[in-house]
């Protein structure tokens, strides 16, 4: 399989809140530190990319976020009128306006519209090499379908006009696995496993794009080995946590069942884990990111995380 | 916690109608609005009804869902029984499946057989119902509506998907009233029933017609002009569903973690809600880690246990019949698992402090060590947000 980092436009994505904005900002500041120029584009808008590099939140206008790195959030209203402009050379630019308008009721009424001008604009800036690679924060695992099928679907509905003469050179870069791929991030728990396991089937027979990688994020960390698992299954016990009491001159119960309850949420995690590597396709390479204790958030966690993210990816 | 009133809880579930539980993705959202209504219907009493949006599989298999998409489903009562609990009142369960519902809505308000036959075979309909985003919201809040108007139930708690932005599902009956009766629309569809010519030589549709094609406006053209005929009702239902949840018989549960990036958006929603003048009832802070975690004494004993000396490992060691060097890792480990715990405690209570609840109650849930999938782990979460 081609590497990950070799691929010019990187889809992320995973179940709400498993870390697909951290990871993507992690793996935009791995790139860059690499040396390659990076685009990190935010499609839900909400700032998140932004305040991972702790940069003011950014609009459709790339804007540097550190060395080799831009970032910009994706805006379809203003991805029309930039297409529009580059496309029609037509005086309609004055009156944007009401055209916009019009085109958010047409976007409203036909679905892939919205999704053709996201997809559309990340592509043009991998054909026109604006930068080295593109790594999107992309939509949630129940819309990235919608979306990465769209030029598809595009050209399914539309059998002619402007729009779909544009399909063909983007299905051409989403279906290269040297130039496109796709990384879904999800932790080792039930629903974002299960949401993993069937994104990855959906993925395959509805798209071109080809899966990449799988992050599991917030992997805990594997803390005894067997031999000492049982010395410490004896310390938990109440004869073990009143023996240390004593010993320390001081109540050990909180102490040893932080350490418990770390112990059972990994081990509840190990049976997720294998319901993940028995549902993806064979092959697929699976990067896991430990959990941050110190500092999850900021870009401190980005930089600790793109570490990670280099040592994993390299292995 | 200090800011919770257990009593303000009963209060809400016990006399509102709907209660909304929103928030960021994966904090536990589907699992509060299932333990809300098992609760209620367990200790409060009445008929209520939780509406549910893509359960994990075994939580749909405790609440009775399997395989039954969107109709209603009675809980059991042995369901209960079961878990060691006999409910003063029932519990029913539905499942939200888009395309269903839709099919049901067009399969009820269209005029005819023919209109009905023809919007349901429109290729347009089939990626609008499927994949449209907010086609998913639209029809969430015109079930809602439906169902309430029903009279069978006491209390509706209703789940919310992950949406892009989390408020979509509220605007979404707007949203649609405004897009069916925009000028933009009928300006469309009405002049020119029949003839697409007629509208063809506007400037829009010349512009609209070199990017999309004829033949993608004349199929939007037709498929809306089939459900022309619904419009009234579209409107009518979808400001009737926004003046239902303005009203005092529905209130908002945001549910969070304490982590930095979803209490920030917790935040953003519970300010929006107000914004809208719509009730916020309580803030659930989810999966919250043990309080041991910052007490005092606990922390005296991690550093005990950091300084140890070999004669105290040793002295363990004999007591607990364990090898000594094993016995030393082990207590390393424990140290550090204790301390990196303690900080993401002591981060994330900082973060609820600094919560701005305005007149909400606060309610926090601990995180338990095992997934909630079944009754017994709902009427356990259940418990927390009750306060008992
Ligand atoms: N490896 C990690 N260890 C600890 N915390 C983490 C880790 N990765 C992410 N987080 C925390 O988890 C929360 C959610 O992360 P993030 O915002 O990246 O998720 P997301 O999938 O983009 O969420 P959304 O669906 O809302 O966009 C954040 O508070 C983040 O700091
Ligand atoms: N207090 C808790 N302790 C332990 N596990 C919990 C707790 N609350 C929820 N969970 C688990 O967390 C996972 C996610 O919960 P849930 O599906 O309810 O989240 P959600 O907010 O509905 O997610 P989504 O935004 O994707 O719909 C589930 O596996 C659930 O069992
Ligand atoms: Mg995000
Ligand atoms: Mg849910």
């Amino acid at each position: 399989m081609i590497p990950l980092a070799e691929r010019s436009l990187i889809f992320v994505t995973g179940k709400g809140g498993v870390g697909k904005t951290s990871v993507a900002a992690g793996l935009a500041q791995m790139l860059a530190f690499q040396g390659r120029s990076v685009l990190g584009c935010e499609v839900d808008a909400k700032g998140d990319l932004a305040a991972a590099f702790e940069a003011p939140p950014s609009g459709f206008t790339p804007v540097s976020a550190g060395e080799n790195l831009s970032l910009m959030a994706m805006d379809t209203e203003a991805s029309l009128r930039e297409y529009l402009k580059l496309n029609l050379k037509i005086p309609i630019i004055g009156r944007i306006g009401p055209l916009a308008r019009a085109f958010d009721f047409v976007a409203t009424a036909a679905p892939g519209v919205k999704e053709i001008l996201t997809v559309g604009k990340l592509c043009y800036e991998v054909r026109e090499r604006h930068y080295d690679t593109v790594v999107v924060d992309a939509s949630a695992t129940g819309h990235i379908v919608g979306q990465l099928a769209a030029p598809q679907a595009i050209n399914e509905l539309v059998k002619v006009g402007l729009i779909r003469s544009q399909t063909d050179w983007m299905l051409d870069i989403l279906s290269d696995p040297r130039q496109c791929g796709l990384v879904i991030v999800t932790t080792p728990e039930e629903m974002p496993v299960a949401e993993t396991v069937e994104l990855a089937a959906k993925v395959a027979e509805e798209t071109t794009v080809e899966l990449a990688a799988v992050v599991v994020n917030r992997v805990l960390p594997e803390r005894f080995s067997p031999r000492a698992e049982a010395v410490f299954d004896r310390l938990s016990s109440h004869e073990g946590i009143d023996a240390l009491s004593e010993v320390l001159g001081a109540d050990s119960a909180s102490v040893v069942g932080a350490a418990a309850l770390a112990t059972t949420m990994r081990r509840s995690r190990v049976q997720h884990m294998n319901t993940l590597r028995a549902g993806l396709p064979a092959g697929t390479p699976l990067v896991l990111v430990p959990y941050l204790f110190q500092r999850a958030d900021g870009h401190r966690a980005t930089r600790q995380l793109a570490l990670h993210l280099a040592e994993e990816i390299d292995r | 916690m200090s800011g919770s009133s257990p009593g303000s809880i009963e209060r809400l579930l016990g006399e509102r109608e709907i209660v909304i539980a929103c928030g960021p993705g994966g904090v536990g959202k589907t699992t509060t609005a299932a333990a809300a209504a098992a609760i209620a219907a367990s200790r409060l009493g009445g008929d209520v009804l939780v509406l549910t949006v893509d359960p994990a599989r075994r939580l749909a298999d405790a609440l009775g869902l399997k395989g039954l998409g969107n109709q209603v489903t009675p809980v059991p009562p042995e369901v209960f029984q079961a878990a060691g609990e006999t409910p003063l009142g029932t519990l029913s369960a539905a499942m939200l499946d888009t395309k269903q519902s839709w099919d049901a809505l067009i399969g009820e308000h269209a005029p005819d057989e023919a209109t009905r036959d023809r919007i349901l075979h429109n290729p347009l309909y089939q990626n609008i119902t499927e994949r449209f985003i907010q086609s998913h919201d639209y029809i969430a809040m015109e079930r809602l509506y439906e169902l309430h108007s029903s009279g069978s139930w006491d209390l509706i708690v209703v789940d919310t998907p992950p949406t892009r932005n989390a408020l979509d599902f509220l605007d979404a009956p707007a949203r649609l009233a405004d897009f069916f009766s925009s000028r933009l629309l009928r300006w469309l569809i009405a002049p020119s029933r029949s003839t697409l010519l007629g509208i063809a030589s506007k400037p829009f549709t010349q512009v609209a017609d070199r990017i999309l094609g004829t033949q993608f406006l004349a199929d939007i053209t037709e498929f809306f002009v089939s459900l022309q005929s619904m419009y009234d009702g579209f409107v009518e239902r979808a400001n009737a569903v926004s003046r239902l949840l303005a009203d005092e018989r529905t209130s908002f549960m945001v549910v969070s973690t304490s982590e930095t990036v979803p209490l920030r958006e917790a935040e953003f929603f519970a300010t929006e809600l107000a914004t809208r003048g719509l009730d916020i009832g309580a803030v659930v802070l989810n999966k919250v880690l043990p309080t041991s975690l910052s007490d005092p004494d606990a922390l005296a004993a991690t550093r005990r246990l950091a300084q140890r000396t070999p004669e105290m490992t040793a002295a363990l060691a004999a007591r607990l019949d364990v090898d000594a060097s094993v016995l030393d890792r082990v207590l390393e480990t424990v140290t550090e698992s204790f301390e990196d715990f303690a900080v993401v405690a002591r981060r994330e209570a900082s973060s609820r402090e600094r919560f701005p609840l305005g007149g909400a109650t606060l309610l926090t849930v601990p995180q338990l060590d095992r997934d909630v999938h079944d009754m017994e782990g709902l009427l356990t979460l259940g418990s927390y947000l009750l306060g008992s």
